[in-house]
């Protein structure tokens, strides 16, 4: 068994003395695992930093086995994000969430495409929309999507400013005003292809895509949220209040 | 009996960081070959330092005495405090006379992949030293790594309001590095890290 794709680094777990246990996203064959020899020594240990892109090529007797990779690195995304605290926060909170939702070895090629894009984008300075819309995308993607079309209640496509938290449909200012305490903000740059105006979208989109993941996926896994994501939005949160 | 005393000390011996089984093996035979000489100095010595070796409630050092050999140092700045992950980061540390202030071990680095987070570091007594009055710099000396850095950011975060000034380490091109061998990450970090003449 054996084959080539790229893969975004998820996690490398030391294993031995100077070897690794390392968790890719692959772009065909999902989240998988495989021993990469040497991957925890001086020279390869850099490569297989979280957020790398590699070029992986993965052998093993039996497709069940955990079996061998061999990367090579295509792109540094980790080296470049050390010195910025938000970006570094979002590097490893997409990374944890990716790794804790998805199912091993099932083939999500939009997450993959959408993490990459996420990846780039940490280069400039739309990556905390980008990030949201694509944990908007994990949701959807895992069978948990949102609907922001039209208000639930009334069909209306105008003045969507809430979801509910019972369906994940969008519902409109009037019809949401009864139930205010318990509806979800609904940010409008999710509703756009374009990005948010303020932090305080950000927060409003993480605290319901957050919402919805815990609900639907981690909770259901026997997951609780990822300390990284829960330390990103306490990072945005405090910007927002300041 | 006697053949059971030898497989159990290379069994323990097998699983020190760098020896496997035969070299395991061969280290045993040289010992029992080397009683009086070797054996018995190394087997007492090892009694005594599960006996005596403690972590200082000071910086978290591995020393016989507590507080350790470099907190009770009286040449030392007390100024500036340099924060490592591990003893033997600040090992590594004390091996160049380029920074002679005192240390602080955390004893490891946050990490969601094994259930790392701030209450399992030595962060509370880190902010504590941080807010004495003499302390004027805060050093986080953290690998360069994610995690080292998600870490590195943490404190920084935490020590914001504690009124001294916090650094990090450079990253960039290592003492005898050749551009060609290096990687991008590296080299971009160099790049930023720059210069003038």
């Amino acid at each position: 068994m054996d084959w080539t794709d790229q893969g975004i680094v998820l996690s490398a777990r030391k294993h031995g003395e100077s070897s690794a246990i390392v968790t890719l996203l692959t772009s065909a064959y999902g989240v998988h695992a495989g021993l990469v020899r040497g991957g925890n020594g001086k020279r390869k240990r850099g490569d297989l930093q979280p957020g790398n892109k590699v070029q992986a090529h993965w052998r093993a007797r039996l497709a069940e086995h955990l079996g061998n990779y061999t990367c090579e690195l295509s792109h540094a995304h980790a080296a470049t994000l050390l010195g910025d605290a938000n970006k570094l926060a979002c590097l490893s909170a997409a990374l944890a969430v990716t790794e804790q939702s998805l199912p091993e070895r099932q083939p999500h090629p939009a997450i993959f495409e959408g993490l990459s894009v996420l990846l780039e984008s940490l280069k400039g300075d739309i990556w905390p929309s980008v990030y949201v819309k694509w944990e908007v995308g994990l949701l959807g993607e895992l069978g948990f999507g949102l609907d922001l079309r039209s208000c639930a209640s009334t069909g209306s496509t105008k003045n969507l400013v809430y979801v509910s938290p019972k369906s994940g449909r969008a519902v409109s200012r009037g019809a949401g005003e009864p139930y205010l305490k318990s509806m979800l903000a609904l940010p409008a740059f999710l509703m756009t292809s374009g990005v948010a105006g303020e932090t305080r979208e950000i927060t409003d989109g993480l605290a319901l895509t957050g919402y919805f993941l815990e609900r639907h996926v981690f909770a259901l896994a026997g997951k609780k949220q990822p300390a990284a994501r829960r330390r990103l939005v306490e990072r945005l949160s405090r910007q927002v209040n300041k | 009996m006697a053949d059971n005393d030898i497989e159990h000390l290379i069994q323990l011996l097998a699983k020190l960081p760098g020896l496997g089984p035969r070299s395991a093996r061969r280290a045993v035979l040289h010992l029992l070959k080397h009683r009086e000489t070797l054996l018995a100095p190394l087997s007492k010595s090892l009694d005594e330092a599960a006996e005596n070796i403690i972590t200082c409630a000071i910086c978290g050092n591995l020393d016989t005495h507590d507080p350790c050999v470099t907190c009770r140092d009286p040449k030392r700045v007390d100024t500036v405090i340099c924060v490592v992950e591990d003893v033997a980061d600040l090992w590594a540390l004390e091996r160049t006379p380029a920074f002679r202030g005192r240390f602080h071990v955390l004893g490891g680095t946050l990490s969601a992949l094994d259930g790392v987070g701030p209450e399992d570091l030595n962060i509370p007594a880190l902010l504590k030293r941080a807010r004495a009055e003499s302390v004027t710099e805060v050093i986080i000396a953290t690998n360069a790594t994610v995690d080292g850095q998600t870490t590195a950011h943490y404190i920084a975060d935490r020590l914001a309001d504690c009124g001294v000034r916090i650094s990090g380490l450079a990253h960039g091109v290592p003492v005898g590095g050749e551009l060609d061998y290096l990687d991008e990450g590296t080299l971009s970090a160099a790049l930023q890290a720059r210069h003038d003449f």
